[in-house]
Protein backbone atom coordinates (compact mmCIF):
# COMPACT_ATOMS: atom_id res chain seq x y z
CA UNK A 1 0.00 0.00 0.00
CA UNK A 2 1.45 3.37 -1.07
CA UNK A 3 0.40 6.71 0.42
CA UNK A 4 0.38 9.53 -2.13
CA UNK A 5 -0.92 13.08 -2.23
CA UNK A 6 -2.77 15.07 -4.87
CA UNK A 7 -2.17 17.09 -6.99
CA UNK A 8 0.36 14.70 -8.52
CA UNK A 9 3.90 15.51 -9.63
CA UNK A 10 5.20 14.02 -12.89
CA UNK A 11 7.85 12.21 -10.88
CA UNK A 12 5.22 10.59 -8.67
CA UNK A 13 3.07 9.61 -11.67
CA UNK A 14 6.08 7.93 -13.28
CA UNK A 15 6.71 5.91 -10.11
CA UNK A 16 3.23 4.34 -10.10
CA UNK A 17 2.74 0.89 -11.63
CA UNK A 18 -0.44 -0.90 -12.71
CA UNK A 19 -1.56 -3.07 -9.79
CA UNK A 20 -0.25 -0.76 -7.03
CA UNK A 21 -2.72 -0.29 -4.19
CA UNK A 22 -2.84 3.37 -3.19
CA UNK A 23 -4.22 5.61 -0.46
CA UNK A 24 -4.66 9.11 -1.88
CA UNK A 25 -4.85 12.26 0.24
CA UNK A 26 -5.42 15.80 -1.01
CA UNK A 27 -7.59 17.76 -3.41
CA UNK A 28 -9.44 16.14 -6.31
CA UNK A 29 -12.16 17.34 -8.71
CA UNK A 30 -15.28 15.54 -9.89
CA UNK A 31 -16.60 15.51 -13.45
CA UNK A 32 -18.76 13.08 -15.38
CA UNK A 33 -20.68 13.06 -18.68
CA UNK A 34 -22.38 16.46 -18.70
CA UNK A 35 -19.41 18.37 -17.20
CA UNK A 36 -17.06 16.77 -19.73
CA UNK A 37 -19.29 17.86 -22.58
CA UNK A 38 -19.11 21.47 -21.35
CA UNK A 39 -15.35 21.40 -20.71
CA UNK A 40 -14.69 20.07 -24.20
CA UNK A 41 -16.90 22.67 -25.85
CA UNK A 42 -14.94 25.40 -23.98
CA UNK A 43 -11.67 23.90 -25.24
CA UNK A 44 -13.02 23.74 -28.79
CA UNK A 45 -13.97 27.40 -28.74
CA UNK A 46 -10.59 28.33 -27.20
CA UNK A 47 -12.05 29.52 -23.89
CA UNK A 48 -10.60 29.17 -20.39
CA UNK A 49 -11.77 26.24 -18.26
CA UNK A 50 -13.46 27.02 -14.90
CA UNK A 51 -10.70 25.06 -13.08
CA UNK A 52 -6.97 24.68 -13.70
CA UNK A 53 -6.52 20.92 -14.01
CA UNK A 54 -2.74 20.80 -14.41
CA UNK A 55 -1.40 17.93 -12.28
CA UNK A 56 -4.85 17.51 -10.74
CA UNK A 57 -6.86 14.32 -10.31
CA UNK A 58 -10.32 14.07 -11.87
CA UNK A 59 -12.87 11.72 -10.29
CA UNK A 60 -15.76 10.34 -12.38
CA UNK A 61 -18.59 10.40 -9.88
CA UNK A 62 -22.11 11.74 -9.43
CA UNK A 63 -22.77 11.60 -5.68
CA UNK A 64 -26.09 11.25 -3.89
CA UNK A 65 -27.25 14.42 -2.08
CA UNK A 66 -25.62 14.84 1.34
CA UNK A 67 -27.68 14.33 4.46
CA UNK A 68 -27.67 17.40 6.75
CA UNK A 69 -24.32 17.58 8.50
CA UNK A 70 -22.47 15.42 5.98
CA UNK A 71 -19.88 16.63 3.45
CA UNK A 72 -21.25 14.48 0.64
CA UNK A 73 -23.57 11.54 0.00
CA UNK A 74 -22.43 8.19 -1.38
CA UNK A 75 -19.79 8.78 -4.02
CA UNK A 76 -18.36 5.79 -5.85
CA UNK A 77 -16.91 5.80 -9.39
CA UNK A 78 -19.03 5.68 -12.54
CA UNK A 79 -18.16 3.82 -15.77
CA UNK A 80 -15.18 5.58 -17.36
CA UNK A 81 -15.66 4.48 -20.96
CA UNK A 82 -18.45 7.02 -21.39
CA UNK A 83 -15.78 9.71 -21.03
CA UNK A 84 -13.40 8.05 -23.56
CA UNK A 85 -14.54 10.36 -26.34
CA UNK A 86 -13.51 13.43 -24.34
CA UNK A 87 -10.47 12.23 -22.37
CA UNK A 88 -7.61 12.46 -24.93
CA UNK A 89 -8.23 16.12 -25.74
CA UNK A 90 -8.87 17.02 -22.10
CA UNK A 91 -5.64 15.35 -20.94
CA UNK A 92 -3.59 16.94 -23.73
CA UNK A 93 -5.00 20.43 -23.20
CA UNK A 94 -4.85 20.56 -19.39
CA UNK A 95 -1.90 18.43 -18.27
CA UNK A 96 -4.23 16.43 -16.04
CA UNK A 97 -2.22 14.21 -13.65
CA UNK A 98 -4.67 11.44 -12.87
CA UNK A 99 -8.16 10.10 -13.40
CA UNK A 100 -10.30 7.98 -11.05
CA UNK A 101 -13.08 5.82 -12.48
CA UNK A 102 -14.00 2.23 -13.14
CA UNK A 103 -13.68 -0.08 -16.12
CA UNK A 104 -11.72 -0.35 -19.33
CA UNK A 105 -10.50 2.59 -21.46
CA UNK A 106 -10.08 2.92 -25.21
CA UNK A 107 -6.72 2.64 -27.01
CA UNK A 108 -6.88 6.41 -27.70
CA UNK A 109 -7.21 7.13 -23.98
CA UNK A 110 -4.31 4.81 -23.11
CA UNK A 111 -2.13 6.52 -25.72
CA UNK A 112 -3.00 9.95 -24.29
CA UNK A 113 -2.06 8.77 -20.77
CA UNK A 114 1.34 7.68 -22.11
CA UNK A 115 1.90 10.79 -24.20
CA UNK A 116 0.98 13.16 -21.38
CA UNK A 117 2.25 11.35 -18.25
CA UNK A 118 -1.16 10.75 -16.72
CA UNK A 119 -2.33 7.81 -14.58
CA UNK A 120 -5.69 6.03 -14.43
CA UNK A 121 -6.86 4.76 -11.04
CA UNK A 122 -9.73 2.38 -10.33
CA UNK A 123 -11.88 2.91 -7.26
CA UNK A 124 -14.26 0.16 -6.20
CA UNK A 125 -17.55 0.63 -8.00
CA UNK A 126 -20.49 0.03 -5.70
CA UNK A 127 -18.58 1.05 -2.56
CA UNK A 128 -20.05 4.56 -2.53
CA UNK A 129 -20.78 4.71 1.20
CA UNK A 130 -17.30 3.55 2.15
CA UNK A 131 -15.61 5.97 -0.27
CA UNK A 132 -17.76 8.89 0.93
CA UNK A 133 -16.34 8.41 4.43
CA UNK A 134 -12.90 9.34 3.06
CA UNK A 135 -14.21 12.60 1.57
CA UNK A 136 -13.87 15.33 4.18
CA UNK A 137 -15.27 18.30 2.26
CA UNK A 138 -17.06 18.98 -1.00
CA UNK A 139 -17.69 22.31 -2.69
CA UNK A 140 -19.25 22.98 -6.09
CA UNK A 141 -16.77 24.96 -8.21
CA UNK A 142 -18.54 24.88 -11.60
CA UNK A 143 -21.88 24.07 -13.23
CA UNK A 144 -24.15 23.99 -10.14
CA UNK A 145 -27.12 23.60 -12.48
CA UNK A 146 -25.94 20.06 -13.25
CA UNK A 147 -26.75 18.86 -9.71
CA UNK A 148 -24.89 15.58 -9.08
CA UNK A 149 -23.03 16.14 -12.37
CA UNK A 150 -21.57 19.50 -11.28
CA UNK A 151 -17.81 19.88 -10.81
CA UNK A 152 -17.01 19.50 -7.10
CA UNK A 153 -13.71 20.20 -5.38
CA UNK A 154 -13.18 17.40 -2.85
CA UNK A 155 -10.71 17.03 0.00
CA UNK A 156 -10.01 13.34 0.48
CA UNK A 157 -8.00 11.43 3.09
CA UNK A 158 -6.66 7.90 2.51
CA UNK A 159 -8.93 7.40 -0.49
CA UNK A 160 -8.43 3.72 -1.54
CA UNK A 161 -7.44 3.20 -5.19
CA UNK A 162 -5.71 0.70 -7.45
CA UNK A 163 -3.48 1.87 -10.31
CA UNK A 164 -5.34 0.42 -13.30
CA UNK A 165 -3.36 1.93 -16.20
CA UNK A 166 0.03 3.53 -15.54
CA UNK A 167 1.76 6.20 -17.64
CA UNK A 168 3.69 3.54 -19.54
CA UNK A 169 0.44 1.97 -20.69
CA UNK A 170 0.56 -1.13 -18.47
CA UNK A 171 -3.06 -2.12 -18.08
CA UNK A 172 -4.38 -4.13 -15.14
CA UNK A 173 -7.71 -4.63 -16.96
CA UNK A 174 -5.75 -6.76 -19.45
CA UNK A 175 -2.94 -8.17 -17.30
CA UNK A 176 -5.13 -9.05 -14.27
CA UNK A 177 -7.65 -11.22 -16.13
CA UNK A 178 -4.82 -12.79 -18.19
CA UNK A 179 -3.09 -13.86 -14.99
CA UNK A 180 -6.20 -15.52 -13.53
CA UNK A 181 -7.70 -16.98 -16.71
CA UNK A 182 -7.93 -20.74 -16.40
CA UNK A 183 -6.51 -22.59 -19.38
CA UNK A 184 -8.91 -25.33 -20.47
CA UNK B 1 -64.78 -11.46 -2.46
CA UNK B 2 -62.44 -8.56 -2.76
CA UNK B 3 -59.77 -6.76 -0.83
CA UNK B 4 -59.48 -2.99 -0.90
CA UNK B 5 -56.04 -1.47 -0.38
CA UNK B 6 -55.67 2.25 0.19
CA UNK B 7 -53.64 4.31 -2.28
CA UNK B 8 -51.68 5.85 0.61
CA UNK B 9 -50.84 2.43 2.08
CA UNK B 10 -49.28 1.45 -1.24
CA UNK B 11 -47.26 4.65 -1.61
CA UNK B 12 -46.10 4.41 2.03
CA UNK B 13 -44.96 0.83 1.47
CA UNK B 14 -43.17 1.75 -1.77
CA UNK B 15 -41.38 4.63 -0.05
CA UNK B 16 -40.07 2.18 2.55
CA UNK B 17 -39.00 -0.24 -0.20
CA UNK B 18 -36.91 2.51 -1.83
CA UNK B 19 -35.10 3.19 1.45
CA UNK B 20 -34.62 -0.46 2.33
CA UNK B 21 -33.26 -1.37 -1.10
CA UNK B 22 -30.88 1.59 -1.20
CA UNK B 23 -29.38 1.07 2.28
CA UNK B 24 -29.49 -2.63 3.00
CA UNK B 25 -27.84 -5.30 0.91
CA UNK B 26 -30.14 -8.37 0.82
CA UNK B 27 -29.01 -11.33 2.94
CA UNK B 28 -28.52 -13.60 -0.09
CA UNK B 29 -26.17 -11.09 -1.77
CA UNK B 30 -24.27 -10.57 1.46
CA UNK B 31 -23.85 -14.31 1.96
CA UNK B 32 -22.65 -14.79 -1.62
CA UNK B 33 -20.07 -12.00 -1.21
CA UNK B 34 -18.81 -13.50 2.05
CA UNK B 35 -18.43 -16.89 0.38
CA UNK B 36 -16.66 -15.35 -2.61
CA UNK B 37 -14.01 -13.95 -0.27
CA UNK B 38 -13.01 -17.50 0.66
CA UNK B 39 -12.50 -18.58 -2.96
CA UNK B 40 -10.98 -15.45 -4.55
CA UNK B 41 -7.31 -16.09 -5.27
CA UNK B 42 -6.22 -12.55 -6.22
CA UNK B 43 -5.02 -10.47 -3.22
CA UNK B 44 -6.29 -7.27 -4.89
CA UNK B 45 -9.55 -9.09 -5.63
CA UNK B 46 -9.93 -9.99 -1.96
CA UNK B 47 -9.21 -6.43 -0.94
CA UNK B 48 -11.98 -5.27 -3.34
CA UNK B 49 -14.44 -7.84 -1.95
CA UNK B 50 -13.58 -6.70 1.56
CA UNK B 51 -14.37 -3.12 0.57
CA UNK B 52 -17.73 -4.29 -0.81
CA UNK B 53 -18.56 -6.01 2.50
CA UNK B 54 -17.41 -3.04 4.61
CA UNK B 55 -19.48 -0.80 2.35
CA UNK B 56 -22.59 -2.92 2.96
CA UNK B 57 -22.12 -2.82 6.71
CA UNK B 58 -21.54 0.96 6.74
CA UNK B 59 -24.48 1.68 4.43
CA UNK B 60 -26.81 -0.31 6.64
CA UNK B 61 -25.64 1.11 9.97
CA UNK B 62 -25.54 4.74 8.77
CA UNK B 63 -28.56 4.60 6.42
CA UNK B 64 -26.39 5.64 3.48
CA UNK B 65 -26.96 4.51 -0.11
CA UNK B 66 -24.85 1.42 -0.90
CA UNK B 67 -24.02 3.04 -4.24
CA UNK B 68 -24.40 6.61 -5.49
CA UNK B 69 -26.30 5.15 -8.44
CA UNK B 70 -29.57 4.49 -6.64
CA UNK B 71 -30.92 3.35 -9.95
CA UNK B 72 -33.94 3.25 -12.18
CA UNK B 73 -36.79 2.14 -9.88
CA UNK B 74 -38.01 -1.06 -11.52
CA UNK B 75 -41.04 -2.78 -10.01
CA UNK B 76 -42.39 -6.28 -10.43
CA UNK B 77 -45.94 -6.43 -9.13
CA UNK B 78 -48.10 -9.51 -8.58
CA UNK B 79 -51.60 -8.20 -8.17
CA UNK B 80 -54.26 -10.59 -6.88
CA UNK B 81 -57.39 -10.55 -9.05
CA UNK B 82 -59.43 -9.85 -5.89
CA UNK B 83 -57.45 -6.70 -5.04
CA UNK B 84 -58.68 -3.21 -5.77
CA UNK B 85 -57.09 0.13 -4.97
CA UNK B 86 -59.05 2.84 -3.19
CA UNK B 87 -58.25 6.47 -3.89
CA UNK B 88 -56.35 6.22 -7.16
CA UNK B 89 -54.60 3.83 -9.50
CA UNK B 90 -51.75 1.46 -8.66
CA UNK B 91 -49.10 2.99 -10.91
CA UNK B 92 -49.74 6.47 -9.50
CA UNK B 93 -49.38 5.09 -5.97
CA UNK B 94 -46.05 3.47 -6.86
CA UNK B 95 -44.72 6.64 -8.49
CA UNK B 96 -45.81 8.66 -5.46
CA UNK B 97 -43.86 6.26 -3.22
CA UNK B 98 -40.76 6.60 -5.40
CA UNK B 99 -40.99 10.39 -5.33
CA UNK B 100 -41.14 10.41 -1.51
CA UNK B 101 -38.61 7.64 -0.97
CA UNK B 102 -35.91 9.21 -3.16
CA UNK B 103 -36.42 12.60 -1.48
CA UNK B 104 -36.57 11.42 2.13
CA UNK B 105 -33.67 9.01 1.72
CA UNK B 106 -31.39 11.57 -0.01
CA UNK B 107 -31.16 9.14 -2.95
CA UNK B 108 -29.87 10.30 -6.32
CA UNK B 109 -32.37 11.19 -9.03
CA UNK B 110 -31.02 9.52 -12.15
CA UNK B 111 -33.85 9.74 -14.70
CA UNK B 112 -33.91 12.21 -17.62
CA UNK B 113 -37.10 13.27 -19.40
CA UNK B 114 -36.03 12.29 -22.90
CA UNK B 115 -33.33 9.87 -24.06
CA UNK B 116 -31.99 12.03 -26.89
CA UNK B 117 -33.13 15.61 -27.31
CA UNK B 118 -34.07 16.72 -23.80
CA UNK B 119 -31.86 15.00 -21.26
CA UNK B 120 -33.21 17.02 -18.33
CA UNK B 121 -33.50 15.32 -14.94
CA UNK B 122 -37.12 14.70 -13.93
CA UNK B 123 -36.06 15.71 -10.42
CA UNK B 124 -37.79 12.93 -8.47
CA UNK B 125 -36.55 9.70 -10.09
CA UNK B 126 -39.93 9.05 -11.70
CA UNK B 127 -41.32 7.56 -13.81
CA UNK B 128 -40.78 4.17 -12.23
CA UNK B 129 -40.75 1.21 -14.60
CA UNK B 130 -43.60 -1.06 -13.56
CA UNK B 131 -44.33 -4.63 -14.67
CA UNK B 132 -47.69 -5.97 -13.46
CA UNK B 133 -48.86 -9.58 -13.47
CA UNK B 134 -52.41 -10.41 -12.46
CA UNK B 135 -52.46 -13.51 -10.26
CA UNK B 136 -55.11 -15.42 -8.28
CA UNK B 137 -55.99 -14.36 -4.78
CA UNK B 138 -56.14 -11.22 -2.63
CA UNK B 139 -52.49 -10.35 -2.18
CA UNK B 140 -50.60 -7.39 -3.64
CA UNK B 141 -46.90 -8.22 -3.80
CA UNK B 142 -44.51 -5.44 -4.84
CA UNK B 143 -40.81 -6.04 -5.52
CA UNK B 144 -38.38 -3.20 -6.22
CA UNK B 145 -35.19 -3.79 -8.17
CA UNK B 146 -33.25 -0.51 -8.27
CA UNK B 147 -31.03 -0.88 -11.34
CA UNK B 148 -27.83 1.05 -11.86
CA UNK B 149 -26.77 2.34 -15.28
CA UNK B 150 -23.34 0.69 -15.24
CA UNK B 151 -24.68 -2.84 -15.15
CA UNK B 152 -27.78 -2.17 -17.27
CA UNK B 153 -25.61 -0.74 -20.08
CA UNK B 154 -23.90 -4.14 -20.41
CA UNK B 155 -27.17 -5.95 -21.27
CA UNK B 156 -27.25 -7.95 -24.47
CA UNK B 157 -29.65 -9.79 -26.76
CA UNK B 158 -28.98 -12.48 -29.37
CA UNK B 159 -31.54 -14.06 -31.69
CA UNK B 160 -29.74 -17.40 -31.89
CA UNK B 161 -30.61 -20.21 -34.27
CA UNK B 162 -32.15 -23.32 -32.68
CA UNK B 163 -29.16 -25.24 -34.09
CA UNK B 164 -26.77 -23.11 -31.99
CA UNK B 165 -27.91 -25.26 -29.06
CA UNK B 166 -26.55 -25.39 -25.53
CA UNK B 167 -23.01 -24.38 -26.55
CA UNK B 168 -24.28 -21.38 -28.49
CA UNK B 169 -26.12 -20.16 -25.42
CA UNK B 170 -23.12 -20.68 -23.15
CA UNK B 171 -20.79 -18.84 -25.54
CA UNK B 172 -23.11 -15.86 -25.87
CA UNK B 173 -23.71 -15.44 -22.12
CA UNK B 174 -20.05 -15.93 -21.16
CA UNK B 175 -18.81 -13.55 -23.84
CA UNK B 176 -21.30 -10.89 -22.70
CA UNK B 177 -19.86 -11.02 -19.18
CA UNK B 178 -16.24 -11.12 -20.35
CA UNK B 179 -16.67 -8.21 -22.79
CA UNK B 180 -18.35 -6.16 -20.05
CA UNK B 181 -15.14 -6.41 -17.98
CA UNK B 182 -15.19 -4.10 -15.00
CA UNK B 183 -18.07 -1.92 -16.23
CA UNK B 184 -20.98 -3.74 -14.52
CA UNK B 185 -19.06 -3.89 -11.19
CA UNK B 186 -18.25 -7.59 -10.92
CA UNK B 187 -18.67 -9.99 -9.28
CA UNK B 188 -22.01 -9.78 -11.07
CA UNK B 189 -25.28 -11.65 -10.86
CA UNK B 190 -26.14 -12.91 -14.34
CA UNK B 191 -29.79 -12.97 -15.39
CA UNK B 192 -30.50 -14.85 -18.62
CA UNK B 193 -33.82 -15.09 -20.43
CA UNK B 194 -34.10 -17.88 -22.97
CA UNK B 195 -37.08 -18.28 -25.28
CA UNK B 196 -40.19 -16.24 -26.00
CA UNK B 197 -39.50 -13.31 -28.31
CA UNK B 198 -36.89 -10.54 -28.26
CA UNK B 199 -38.95 -8.48 -25.80
CA UNK B 200 -39.97 -11.47 -23.66
CA UNK B 201 -36.39 -12.75 -23.37
CA UNK B 202 -35.22 -9.31 -22.20
CA UNK B 203 -37.91 -9.20 -19.51
CA UNK B 204 -37.14 -12.77 -18.39
CA UNK B 205 -33.45 -11.86 -18.05
CA UNK B 206 -34.35 -8.97 -15.76
CA UNK B 207 -36.80 -11.12 -13.77
CA UNK B 208 -34.12 -13.78 -13.32
CA UNK B 209 -32.20 -11.27 -11.17
CA UNK B 210 -34.97 -11.47 -8.55
CA UNK B 211 -34.30 -15.11 -7.76
CA UNK B 212 -32.57 -15.94 -4.48
CA UNK B 213 -28.80 -16.05 -5.06
CA UNK B 214 -27.61 -19.59 -4.50
CA UNK B 215 -30.87 -21.19 -5.64
CA UNK B 216 -30.93 -23.37 -8.77
CA UNK B 217 -33.40 -23.64 -11.62
CA UNK B 218 -36.18 -26.18 -10.84
CA UNK B 219 -35.45 -28.10 -14.06
CA UNK B 220 -32.23 -30.11 -13.58
CA UNK B 221 -31.19 -29.53 -17.22
CA UNK B 222 -31.30 -25.76 -16.75
CA UNK B 223 -29.76 -26.06 -13.27
CA UNK B 224 -26.84 -27.86 -14.94
CA UNK B 225 -26.60 -25.16 -17.58
CA UNK B 226 -26.50 -22.45 -14.90
CA UNK B 227 -23.71 -24.28 -13.12
CA UNK B 228 -21.65 -24.74 -16.29
CA UNK B 229 -22.04 -21.09 -17.32
CA UNK B 230 -21.03 -19.89 -13.83
CA UNK B 231 -17.91 -22.08 -13.93
CA UNK B 232 -16.97 -20.77 -17.40
CA UNK B 233 -17.43 -17.15 -16.28
CA UNK B 234 -15.31 -17.67 -13.17
CA UNK B 235 -12.59 -19.35 -15.25
CA UNK B 236 -12.41 -16.26 -17.48
CA UNK B 237 -10.17 -14.33 -15.09
CA UNK B 238 -12.28 -11.11 -15.18
CA UNK B 239 -12.42 -11.03 -11.38
CA UNK B 240 -13.68 -8.40 -8.94
CA UNK B 241 -14.05 -5.03 -10.72
CA UNK B 242 -12.58 -6.58 -13.88
CA UNK B 243 -9.04 -6.26 -12.49
CA UNK B 244 -8.35 -9.99 -12.50
CA UNK B 245 -9.37 -12.84 -10.22
CA UNK B 246 -11.29 -16.03 -9.78
CA UNK B 247 -14.69 -14.60 -8.76
CA UNK B 248 -16.34 -12.82 -11.70
CA UNK B 249 -19.96 -13.79 -11.01
CA UNK B 250 -21.86 -14.70 -7.84
CA UNK B 251 -24.62 -16.58 -9.66
CA UNK B 252 -26.23 -17.37 -13.01
CA UNK B 253 -30.03 -17.43 -13.07
CA UNK B 254 -31.96 -18.60 -16.11
CA UNK B 255 -35.65 -18.06 -16.85
CA UNK B 256 -37.31 -19.67 -19.86
CA UNK B 257 -40.46 -19.44 -21.98
CA UNK B 258 -41.83 -21.43 -24.95
CA UNK B 259 -40.74 -20.05 -28.30
CA UNK B 260 -41.33 -20.11 -32.07
CA UNK B 261 -40.08 -23.10 -34.11
CA UNK B 262 -37.66 -20.77 -35.92
CA UNK B 263 -36.27 -18.96 -32.88
CA UNK B 264 -34.03 -19.20 -29.84
CA UNK B 265 -33.78 -15.71 -28.32
CA UNK B 266 -31.31 -15.22 -25.46
CA UNK B 267 -31.09 -12.05 -23.41
CA UNK B 268 -28.58 -11.23 -20.69
CA UNK B 269 -29.12 -8.72 -17.91
CA UNK B 270 -26.31 -8.20 -15.41
CA UNK B 271 -26.58 -6.95 -11.86
CA UNK B 272 -23.62 -5.51 -9.97
CA UNK B 273 -22.26 -7.00 -6.73
CA UNK B 274 -24.50 -4.51 -4.95
CA UNK B 275 -27.48 -6.61 -6.09
CA UNK B 276 -30.28 -4.72 -4.40
CA UNK B 277 -33.91 -5.79 -4.15
CA UNK B 278 -36.77 -5.51 -1.68
CA UNK B 279 -40.29 -6.93 -1.50
CA UNK B 280 -43.47 -6.03 0.38
CA UNK B 281 -46.73 -7.99 0.53
CA UNK B 282 -49.92 -6.08 1.21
Amino acid sequence: MKNISAPLSAELIRSLRAGDEILLTGTIYTARDAAHKRLISLLESGEKLPVDLSGQVLYYTGPTPPRPGMAIGSAGPTTSSRMDKYTPSLVAATGLGGIIGKGIRSEEVIRSLKDNTCVYFAAVGGAGALLARQIKSARVVAYPDLGPEAIYKLEVVDFPLIVAIDCEGNNLYVEGPRKYKKQN
Amino acid sequence: MSKVIKFSDISDAVKELCLQAAFKLPDDTLKALQESLTIEKSPAGRSILNQCLQNASLASSESLPLCQDTGFAIFFVNMGSEVSVDGGILTDAINEGVRRGYKEGYLRNSIVKDPLFNRINTGDNTPALIHIDIVKGDMLSITLLPKGGGSENMSSLAMLKPSDGREGIIDFIVSTVVKAGGNPCPPVVVGAGIGGTADKAALLAKKALLRQIGSSHADPQYAGLEKDILARINDSGVGPQGLGGTVSALAVHIETFPCHIASMPVAVNLNCHSARKATVNL
